[in-house]
């Protein structure tokens, strides 16, 4: 993830994959910047870019604020209560109108990540927690309340925070790697601006003791299914999404882990 | 469903062998089924050109040790919940080809 700024403009980097975000109203580039500080971009080479109109909270509101995303005629179309935002999928630019308030730009920018990933077939953002220590990343998956917000608190300390909730794999070189996300869960502390080979993606849940089982390859693809962020009604990206889950849950190995919510755990990550 | 129809996979269906195990997915709504073993041969032979009785002969009955009734009996009860659901398209003649990718590629 990275941001730099120049005058009414922001860009943000997550992943690898840079969106520049152009925008009339200081308050919002004010709000971006801070949001998701501490990262650098490269602004001339901005993958994506958005020009952003504020608007008042009352207009937004009148929207449905069910989610939705849809393609027409070339254009991804994303709607939301708070937020409408338009994309080409071939230029990689388009509008965004929403109030001023993080929450907005934080969905949109997960939503043209995945469409993004889906659209390369290379990678999608996995609801799980991720993390780096001796140079390998490991995901933790599962449900909320399975643990993913939990592992990460007990992490010690050489161990580096990429996300407590949406972790970023994308597959480069042919290597899986995690990136650190700015997309933070109950721990309200965004990842580190690294990324790692990713060792494991793990299936979490709560035992009376420590212990890993190996998951089929099958029951491996299904597990990151349920748990890839993908937004879109979209039968082609659906079919890219699946073989993408396929192909990492053939190339990174998956496993269960049921832990005991204490520091232990991490021993069998070391 | 007639033992002589012909079976064809959707073209809405995501498919992979991955682990000795046939993964299908509707790109409609996103339903999973995993298929092992002879559900996941007979998958593997929908491409709509032979019917139904002659695939089971031919890749069931003539590899495991199972007899044809109780073999067709198994294949139309798959076929038809597979078809339930949009996976599978049944025909009462050979689709010369043009339908039945056995598995969805980008």
């Amino acid at each position: 993830m990275s941001v730099a700024t120049a005058a009414g403009s922001v860009s943000v980097g997550i992943g690898g994959l840079t969106v520049r975000l152009l925008c009339a109203d200081a308050r919002f580039l004010r709000l971006v910047r801070n949001r998701y500080a501490g990262f650098t971009g490269d602004w001339a080479h901005a993958d994506c870019e958005f020009t952003v109109d504020v608007t008042t909270p009352r207009l937004a509101s009148a929207e449905s604020d069910d989610l939705r995303v849809e393609f027409d005629a070339g254009r991804w179309v994303i709607t939301r209560g708070d937020f409408r935002a338009e994309f080409d999928s071939f230029t990689r630019r388009g509008r965004i109108r929403q109030a001023l308030n993080p929450y907005a730009i934080d969905s949109i920018l997960r939503i043209v990540h995945t469409l993004v990933l889906a659209e390369s077939g290379e990678g999608f953002l996995l609801h799980s927690a991720s993390a780096v220590r001796g140079g390998r990343a490991f995901c933790f998956a599962g449900v909320s309340g399975a643990g993913k917000t939990t592992i990460t608190r007990l992490a010690p300390p050489d161990v580096t925070l990429l996300t407590d909730e949406i972790s970023y794999v994308r597959r480069q070189s042919g290597t899986y790697w995690a990136f650190g996300t700015p997309f933070a869960g109950e721990l309200g502390v965004p990842g580190d601006n690294v990324k790692a080979p990713l060792a494991a993606v793990y299936l979490l849940s709560h035992a009376p003791a420590n212990r890993i089982e190996p998951v089929a390859p099958a029951e491996a693809a299904e597990a990151l299914l349920r748990n890839i962020l993908f937004f879109a009604a979209d039968h082609g990206l659906v079919g890219r999404v699946f073989s993408a889950a396929c192909d990492a849950a053939e190339a990174v190995p998956v496993r269960r882990l049921a832990f005991v919510p204490d520091a232990r755990v991490w021993e069998l990550m070391s | 469903m007639s033992r002589n129809a012909y079976v064809s996979v959707s073209p809405d269906v995501a498919a992979r062998m991955i682990g000795g195990e046939m993964m299908v997915m509707s790109v409609r709504d996103s339903t999973l089924f995993v298929l092992n073993g002879t559900a996941a041969v007979l998958w593997e032979s929908f491409d709509g050109t032979a019917p139904l009785a002659q695939i089971v002969s031919r890749r069931i009955c003539a590899e495991y040790d199972i007899g044809e009734d109780e073999a067709i009996r198994d294949a139309e009860a798959l076929v038809a919940q597979l078809a339930s659901r949009g996976l599978l398209v049944i025909s009462e003649s050979p689709s010369a080809g043009e339908v039945g990718t056995n598995s969805w590629r980008p």
